[in-house]
Order: structure tokens, then sequence, then C-alpha cells
């Protein structure tokens, strides 16, 4: 269906070419996984079976890509519509018509189909991706995943033979993830598409797909052989490499058939001793191994407390003075019966959360549930409606902001929000200038994370993780000893991911506290002491990590599943128990 | 359709509005823009705060959640705005209007002799003030109608209704627009993450700072969306022989060069005998090309708007309000002009008042929108 001969892409002002030299035949009927590191060329050999590249973004293509027989060379993409439907990494900036029906009708409508064919296969699709209700609905009021489902249905209606798609549940919820990959593959088993896709998150798609492509060398082959050799791997494949399970076990339930053996090795271990980080309310002094560029924040002394139920202290509060008690040392973050409205929307009610130092707390929840407004109220972007919220005994909506970042500071989803400068050295020096801290200090912290980034870049030019980073260590040069992060791993490779979990670990080492919002259950596995769920702007569930995410099946990591009841968590615990 | 459980006064209620029966946009518009014509042709300020009673009303009745609906609020901000400007303007610049209602007196600024008959400061008199607010007045109703129709019909529907030829362009206009909204979205997030670096968020500085990222980001998104509508099919033609689109050619230039000189014809003093022929011919030859040049386009349309029962009777009750008003000025010129010089109390005249009230109609004859929970 889809052929590549000797294809290179290279950009104009690239020295190296982005592809190099790749050949490969995708039959019909199958759905291929693309995965490499970040920056090996993934988006563009996507974009060249829709003959977006190079007709669009410019660069020169070598070789030649045919898909279904015809010459990318000959056919620019509105000649390759009807045969290929695209969804990019943005769903937002894919849309054209401003209705869910609309913008599903939209492609037929380019492709001139009878009004009868149109209306059939719109019913259809609404039917298909479970958009019914949606149908009359602005997109611009639809959540994450809806918006996901509807780009995705409005590429499927004109019936492509080859489906591209880019990153598609790297912004959804497990569950909306979840969702999307079904209906792909109901794709692939009931109408016979051809579906090609990049993801980072491996976890969640390697069961689904019949081939694996590896980039940056090109291989193709079955998921179970590539994944016994590629250098990124979902969480289930690195348990099997370590068990030395074979054949690689792919998903959770394989996995779970074979670990038996390993889990009467584990019997009677304790994974919770085994915390490569242990958490501060439960060992009393946490490891100092502090970044050379950090001063350690003075921390309170966190001997219990830390799970500490709210409402407890709430009532103790009424007989005694909080001074009496000794043993409970003041929160870092206090947030008590918190309730914020945007227009008509309660889109938080009645939260209540503390956080000491030295903690991370891990923030889940579908799309929409409230994550990001919880953040954004805590470093004052928001006022609270009702309720109190306290950083460091401060109110963060009414401190100035000069003030503020010196106690909190967030990454947001987007970080380059944060970054207005033209070079990373300009920013550094912005930065040393609104934290108020000597020269030097935020280019040391930008060379101890992220080593080898030169003065002069332009912060564009970096790679998602890197410019996550530079944002990471533009908000450290206030030394908040409240950390924020929105969605941290969003387009990071595994290898991104691993170098932040080993920052954030030291930072939390340090006494920062930490409050990640995030879909990704793994990187909360591995980085957070406590867990809390909100639904629906309100707190569900909190509790320590092992118990939240072990007793719900949408936001356990893999390796609890696979080693359920036992309360393990991430490879890391398994290795070092063993 | 909503099927009807039986006969009787239900079948003459409107039905709960759905895409199948939605009302056509250009039902709305003409509604609108009558509103606006009968706005046009009184300055009394009662029957002006009528006809912004009737538009107000229906599009609380009828409007829907969706964010287009939300720009009513803004041009009636916009109105008010402009009320005030008018009124600002008189109070500075002095009005031509006699007048012998002395209120105060402004210091006046001395201007130099080629700068006669301008003047800055001085007499305020309550008649130019009362003549500047009714002027204001009939240009905020003017305004309040179009952000009525803007609230009740939804652009891109509109767009359906051009023909195929003029299509692409028009989707192309409509994307751009949406880049404002988009733009002034994109303006408070970075204000709001200046916070974030510790930084005021308000200031021109802030703006300034601000003004390439979110140029930048605009950019961005632009070519997202035209690579999205590229790989989607926008564009593709049709093949067509090469003397039909040269007769397509001819025909749309030639038109417009019609057009054009019959109207400098019909409005200079001496072509008014070809003046009016020309126009015509003109008109038709361009219709032409652009149907003929419609052969090219290969798109079809999903699900257009009918124009059905309930949009002739949107659509009669807007021009009925402007033709009753056009009428009244015949019967009753005094009651929809009341007097500035000398100053009088406006009255609300009868009769012109009910055939505003015509303009009401929408309210009940187009379809509901359903209810939110």
């Amino acid at each position: 269906m889809i052929r590549f001969e000797n294809v290179s892409v290279r950009y104009e002002d690239d020295t190296e070419p982005t592809l190099r030299g790749v050949d490969l035949t995708v039959p019909e009927g199958e759905l291929v996984l693309l995965v490499g590191p970040s920056g090996v060329g993934k988006s563009t050999l996507l974009g060249a079976v829709s003959g977006l590249v190079p007709h669009f973004t410019g660069g020169t293509l070598t070789g030649r890509v045919t898909v279904d027989g015809r010459d990318t060379r000959t056919h620019p993409p509105r000649e390759l519509a009807d045969l290929v439907g695209t969804v990019g990494q943005d769903p937002s900036a894919h849309f054209v018509t401003d209705t869910v029906e609309d913008e599903l009708a939209y492609g037929m409508e380019s492709l001139g189909l009878a009004p009868a064919v149109m209306r059939r296969r719109v019913e259809e699709t609404l039917d298909l991706l479970g958009l019914a209700e949606l149908r009359d609905r602005p997109i611009a009021t639809l959540s994450g995943g809806q918006r996901q489902r509807v780009a995705i249905g409005s590429v499927l209606t004109p019936h492509p033979k080859v489906l591209v798609l880019d990153e598609p549940t790297s912004a959804l919820d497990p569950s909306a993830a979840e969702d999307v990959l079904a209906v792909l593959q109901r794709l692939v088993h009931d109408l016979g598409t051809t579906v090609l896709l990049a993801e980072h998150r491996l976890e969640r798609v390697v069961q689904y797909a019949d081939q694996v492509l590896l980039l940056p060398e090109g291989v193709m082959g079955s998921p179970a052989e590539i994944m016994a050799v590629s250098p990124v791997h979902p969480p289930v494949v690195a348990l099997g490499r370590l068990a030395g399970w074979e054949p690689l076990p792919l998903t959770v339930r394989d996995a779970r058939r074979r670990a038996g053996g390993l889990k009467e090795r584990l019997e009677g271990r304790d994974p919770a001793g085994r915390l490569p980080h242990p958490a501060p309310s439960r060992t009393g002094a946490a490891p100092q191994a502090p970044l050379s560029g950090l001063r350690p924040v003075p921390r309170a002394s966190t001997a219990g407390g830390a799970g500490f139920p709210a409402r407890t202290r709430l009532n103790l509060s009424l007989f005694q003075r909080r001074r009496t008690e000794p043993e409970t040392p003041t929160p870092l973050l206090h947030v008590e019966a918190l309730a914020v409205r945007r227009g008509r929307v309660e889109a938080l009610r009645h939260i209540d959360l503390q956080v000491h130092a030295g903690e991370t707390v891990a923030l889940m929840g579908r799309n929409g549930a409230g994550k990001s407004t919880l953040l954004s109220t805590l470093v004052g972007m928001l006022a609270p409606t009702s309720g109190t919220v306290r950083v460091a005994g401060r109110a963060p909506h009414t401190t100035a902001p000069g003030e503020l970042i010196r106690q909190v500071g967030l990454v947001p989803q987007e970080p380059r929000d944060l970054l207005y400068a033209d070079t990373v050295a300009a920013e550094c020096a912005a930065a040393d200038a609104d934290a108020g801290a000597a020269p030097g200090t935020c280019r040391a912290l930008v060379s101890e994370l992220l080593p080898g980034v030169a003065d002069g870049t332009h912060p564009r030019d970096l790679s998602e993780g890197q410019r996550l980073t530079l944002a990471l260590a533009v908000v450290l040069t206030g030394r908040p000893p409240l950390l924020l992060l929105d969605e941290p791993t969003r387009g990071l490779d595994y290898a991104a991911k691993a170098r932040l979990v080993t920052h954030l670990r030291s930072l939390a080492a340090d006494g920062h506290a930490i409050v990640l919002a995030t879909h990704d259950v793994e990187l909360a596995a591995e980085l957070a002491h406590r867990v809390v769920i909100v639904a629906d702007g309100e707190v569900v569930a909190d509790g320590p990590t092992a118990e939240v995410v072990v007793s719900s099946p949408a936001f356990s990591p893999q390796v609890a599943k696979i080693l359920a009841p036992q309360h393990w968590l991430t490879v890391e615990q398994v290795e070092e128990a063993l | 359709m909503i099927q009807k459980t039986g006969p009787g006064l239900s079948t003459f209620t409107a039905p709960e509005a759905s895409r199948a029966n939605a009302l056509h946009a250009g039902a709305w518009w003409l509604w609108a823009l009558g509103l606006a014509v009968a706005a046009s042709r009184t300055t009394n300020p009662l029957l002006l705060g009528l006809l912004v009673g009737v538009a107000g009303y229906v599009v609380a009745a009828r409007r829907t959640d969706a964010p287009w609906a939300r720009s009513y609020g803004a041009f009636v901000k916009l109105g008010l705005f402009v009320v005030f400007l008018r009124v600002v303007f008189s109070l500075l610049l002095g009005s031509p209007i006699p007048g012998t209602h002395e209120l105060f007196t402004l210091p006046e600024v001395p201007l130099p002799d080629w700068a006669q008959g301008v003047r800055i400061g001085g007499r305020v008199t309550a008649e130019q003030l009362v003549f500047a607010l009714y002027d204001g007045a009939k240009l905020a109703t003017l305004l309040i109608c179009v952000g009525a129709a803007n609230a009740l019909a939804n652009p891109a529907r509109l767009l359906k209704s051009l023909p195929g030829a003029l299509y692409e362009a028009g989707v192309a206009v409509v994307v751009a627009m949406t880049f404002a909204p988009n733009m002034v979205a994109d303006v408070a997030r970075l204000r709001t993450a200046r916070r974030l670096r510790g930084r005021p968020t308000g200031g021109v500085r802030a703006v300034l700072q601000i003004g390439l990222p979110v140029l930048e980001g605009a950019l961005e998104r632009s070519i997202a969306v035209a690579a999205s509508m590229d790989a989607r099919g926008y564009g593709r033609t049709a093949l067509v022989p090469a003397s039909v689109r040269r007769t397509t050619n001819v025909l749309t230039l030639g038109g417009l060069l019609g057009v054009c000189a019959g109207s400098y014809g019909l409005l200079a003093a001496e072509g008014a005998g070809y003046g009016l022929p020309l126009l015509g011919a003109g008109l038709l030859a361009a219709m032409a090309g652009l149907r003929l040049g419609g052969r090219r386009t290969v798109r079809t349309r999903y699900r257009p708007d009918r124009w059905g029962p309930r949009a002739w009777l949107v659509a009669g009750s807007g021009v009925a309000v402007a033709v009753l008003m056009i009428w009244a000025n015949a019967y009753a010129p005094e009651a929809l002009h009341p007097g500035v010089v000398p100053l009088e109390a406006p009255e609300l005249p009868l009769w012109p008042a009910v055939s505003i009230l015509v303009g009401l109609l929408p309210a009940f004859v187009a379809p509901a929108p359903k209810e939110n929970a």
C-alpha cells in the first residue's frame, strides 16, 4: 500500500538529512507503529506519505514514495486527499469549520461526493466514533479527547485507504486514549484500513501494532522482535527483559501469565522500603544529594503529618491552636475548601490539599477535570471564588509576582509560553533579573540540567524536551520551595523522560515540594509519593501512590497490573529488590 | 424533523432547533437588515429603544450557546461607546445646531485664521447635546441590529449559500476571521504566563514583549491549518476545457467592467440614459461568469440550510418593519423625527411603534434552541 524506495529528506538549512535511505513497504490493512527517540524524523516520514513533505514543508526529497501506486512527486496533497487521511500532533490546528457535523463533512465536500453519500457516511462515522451526542456542538467547546476523535472522524469520512497519525494519544487521559486506539483497531480489522502512527507512549499502543518500524535504523518487524532490541520500550517489555521472559510479552495479560515465578521471588519483600526516593513522611530524613547549582531549601521537620487528613485538622483547630501541635509541621502548601468558578462552570469544588516540603504529589484525572485550574490557582493566575490557598503562608493571587516566584514556580503545559527571548543566554539573563538572583544562576542551572546547549541557540530550535528543561531552569532560578508542573511529559521520548525524572527526584531530595498534573501513569509511579485524583472539580482520592494507583485500573502502571496484588510500581523497584 | 403527536396548537409552536430545521442564515440577516433600515429612518429615541428591545428579545429567545452567539454583548457595548463618542465630539467641537438653552461654556481654544469654521470648546447648548444623543442612538441601533444577526446566524453557514466559484475564497476569509479570537486568547494566555516569570502582567511593556510570540503563534497556526486544508482536498479542481475557462474570464471581467461603467453612468449627471441598461447587462454577464466558473470546482454541499416557510416568515417580518417605517415617514414625519430646535419631548407614535413590534415574529416562529441543563 505504501512504498518508500531509498527515500532521503533534507530541509534547506540542515547539513544532515532528516531521513536517509529509507526503504520500506507497508502492506494493506496493517497497523504500523513508528518508534524511535525524538528528532529522528518520525513526523517527516509521516508527512512524506501524505505528500505534505516536501510539497508543503519545503526541503528536498530524493527517492520515491508511492501510495497505492500514486507517486507523491506528481500528486500534491490535495490529489491524495481521497487516499490518505492525516491527523497532526495538534488536533485543534486541524479544524476548518466550527461544528462537529460540518467538520466531518468538510473533506467529503472538497472531494465532491454526492449529498446522499455524505449524509450516510457522517451518520456512520458519528456512530463509529461515539460522537452522535456531540454532532451539533461547536468544536471550541469540546475536550481534548473529543477533539482528537473528531479529527480522526473528519479524515475517515472520505474512506481513505491509509490513515496517518502523529501522536494521537499524547494529550489524552488513559481512558480517552484507549477509546481512540480501540477505534483505530476497529478500522484496521473491519475496514482493512492501513494505519501508520507515531507515538512516544508505547505502553499504550504497542499491543495494537501488527508491525513496528524502528527509526533511525529503518528496520521493520514484528513488535516482539523489535521490542527485544529497541532502545525505547514500554515498562512491560523492560520487566520482561529483566525477568528473561521468552518470547517477550507485549501486553499486560501475556506478562501476567508468566509472572508467577517472579511474584514468588518477590514475595515477602517490601516495595515501600525499596522506593528509590523515600517519601519524607516515611523515613524522616531523605538522602541529601543536592544539585550543585541549587541551595537546599530550608525544610521543616517532616516527622509524620503528610498523610494527615485535612478534615481532622480542621476539627482539631477548633479546639486548639495549631502552634500547640508541635508534631504537625506547617505544610508548604495549604488549600482549604477551595472553589473556583469560571463563568457559570464550577471548575473546582471544595478542594482540600496539603503538600509538605520534600513531597512529590501527582494530580491525575480525566481531561477537563480541573487539574490545570488547580495549578493556576496555586500560582495566583486565578483567584479562588471561595476557600483559602496558602503557599508558604501567602495568598498567591494577592502576592506581587516578583515575590511569588520565590515561593512557587509553575512550568505550564506549553513551556514555550514562558520563553520570550531570542537566545538561551538572553533568556537566562532575564530570568536572573526577574528572580533577583545573582547573574549566572540560571545559566549554571541550564548547563547542569541541559549540558551542551550553546548560548546563542534560539529557544524555538530546541527539542520539546530541551525546551521543557530550559523552562524548568528559568523557573528554578527563583528557588521556589514549591514547584508545579503541568503535563511535563507530553511529547517527550523515554530518554528525555528519564532525565526529567532524575532532575525532579534530586529536587525533591533537596526539599522542594513538587506537584505535577499528568496523564502519564508511569511517570506518576516513578516520581510521586502521593497521588491525588481529581474528578469533576473534586478530590476523589488522596493517598500514597501504591495504594491509590493499584486500586484504580485506569491509573495503575503496567508493572502494578502485572504484579498485582503486590504493590510494585516500577521496573526499577523490582530490579533493586531482586 | 420533530414528530408531532397530534394536530392542534402544538403544530404552530416553534419546534426545537436541530441541524435539520435550522433557519437559513440569510433569513436572519434579512430580518436584521430590515430592522437596521427601519432604525436609519427615525431619530425618535423611543422608537430606537423599541427596535433595540425587539432585537434583544429575539436574540435572548433564540440564540444558542455557540461562541459566535456571544458577540451580541460586544456589539451592545460598541453601540454605547458610539453614543458616548458622538456626545463627546459634540461637546468639544461644537455643532451647527443653533440653540437657545445654554447649559455651560467650555474654555475655547483660540485657533488661527486659516482654521476658520472649526471650533474647539465654547458654548454648549441643550439642543446640540440632544441632537448628538439622537444621532448616536441611531448609529448604535444599526450596530446592535448587525450584532443580533451575528449572534443568531452562524457566519460559516451563510458561506454555504455562496455560489461555488466564490466558496473557496469565502472559506479563506472565514478561517482568517477565526484568527482574531485565537490571537486574543493567545495574548491572554501569554500575559498570565508573564506572572510566572515574576513580571507585571499589565502595561505597555507587557504587550510589547508578548507581541512577537503572539504573532509567531498565529503564523504557525495558520500554516498548520493551511496544511490540514490542503491534505483534506481544499482547492481540488475539475478539468474544464480551455474554451470554457476563457469564456468564464471574459464574462466575469466584462461583467464587472459593465457594472462599474453602469453605476458611473447612473451617478453622473449626463449618463442616466445608458447607465441602467449597462448596469443590468454587466450584472447578468458577471453572474453567468460566476456560474460557469463554478464548474471548475468539484465540491458539493453537505446539508445546506433550506429556505422554508419559517425562513420566509422571519425574513418577511424584517422586511415588513423596514417597509412600514418607510411608509410611516410619509404619514407621520414629525413623530419619527422629534424636533430639536425648538426642543420638544419625543412621543411614542402608535402605528410606527406597532409596526416595529412586527419584528418580534422570529421569537415565536424560529426553531427554539435546546435548553441546556
